[in-house]
């Protein structure tokens, strides 16, 4: 069980994370950067 | 079912749900329905007609280079979720440009995997990732400089967008025409050397590496049965020593060590190899020779 403890901490701390950043509305931002083309990505400028 | 067949089978599916909207391939049109608030753990341009999920280095970069800093707990939390469950299995499992160059390997071609600059260029992905992802972003605000600069998922996202497209098509430029070289260049060295990107270039890999000691999907070595015959160093094409360093940082999962060894004494999984055959591999990775 010891050996798995560094991972589930990591997730632990993961899943806090990505609650912390649900609640400061950051899928929003990254929603709205998703749903546009990505002119830099896609090599327009 | 062989490793190898599940291995592509798996592959293949992450493949297809990652970029699942196979209408947005004929019309040029990328998905705009809410999963795309979702990051996909692999280099999956969000750009790219068929996703319907967000990448998740294009999406860090974007919330870095944006005008209000914040810190992005929710792309990071993501990142720390996948790599501590998964570590590189993400790479050699889930990674739809991973897939990619997997497949051109299997194209025959002059192959050369190991040679003198291999192991300085493996650093040359922290440095990308330091610079291109995280320090010129936060410091150069409004230029993901990796996406627009290098990645070459973005530009496989173009050639369909600039194809079904003629709008886009009218707006190609040198920016366009530089990426097209460099994945040209990616694709000529993936004929030659296995995932060169992923060894080389990858900033994903990169973070995913850091993962590998600590992740639930790991390896272990049974020292009762492994004879340091080398036979699965010599099977691997991302050049590690599995009997030396089960967890290495350069893994990505592939699983062609256990094929190659004649003893049976590597495992790989959530929860691989008995306790004692666990205890002793991570022993040998602190650096004992025998326990």
């Amino acid at each position: 069980m010891k050996r798995y403890l560094p991972a589930v901490i990591l997730i632990t701390a993961a899943v806090l994370l990505i609650v912390i950043g649900i609640i400061l509305q950051q899928p929003e931002s990254v929603l709205n950067k998703a749903v546009r083309i990505c002119m830099e990505c896609v090599g327009l400028g | 079912m062989d490793r190898k067949k599940t291995r592509f089978g798996i592959q293949a599916v992450a493949l297809l749900i990652q970029n699942a909207n196979f209408r947005g391939f004929l019309t040029g049109r990328i998905y705009e329905g809410a999963s795309k608030s979702v990051c996909v753990p692999g280099l999956n341009c969000y750009s790219c007609p068929g996703a319907i999920g967000a990448c998740p280095l294009g999406s860090l970069q974007s919330h870095l280079a944006s005008m209000k800093f914040k810190f992005p707990y929710y792309i990071v939390g993501f990142l720390i979720f996948f790599g501590a469950v998964l570590g590189r299995a993400v790479c050699g499992f889930l990674c739809p440009f991973g897939f990619f160059q997997d497949l051109l390997y299997k194209i025959p071609f002059y192959k050369k995997n190991r040679f003198k600059i291999d192991k300085f260029l493996r650093y040359l992905k922290y440095a990308v990732l330091a610079v291109l992802v995280l320090l010129l972003p936060i410091t150069c605000n409004l230029i993901p400089f990796f996406c627009k600069y290098v990645c070459p998922s973005g530009t496989i996202a173009g050639i369909w967008l600039a194809a079904a497209d003629s709008n886009i098509r009218s707006v190609l430029g040198p920016l366009f025409s530089w990426k097209l070289i460099l994945l040209l260049i990616f694709i000529v060295l993936g004929l030659i050397i296995r995932r060169p990107f992923c060894k080389y270039i990858c900033p994903l890999g990169a973070i995913y590496g850091f993962f590998n000691k600590v992740s639930l999907y790991r390896m272990t070595v049974d020292r009762d049965k492994c004879v340091n015959c080398g036979a699965c160093a010599r099977a691997c094409q991302m050049n590690v020593d599995p009997a030396k360093n089960p967890n290495s940082m350069e893994c990505i999962r592939c699983g062609e060590c256990i094929d190659a060894c004649p003893h049976k004494a590597l495992h790989m999984g959530f929860a691989a190899g008995s306790k004692k055959t666990a205890v002793v591999a991570e022993a040998n990775e602190n650096g004992d020779q025998k326990v």
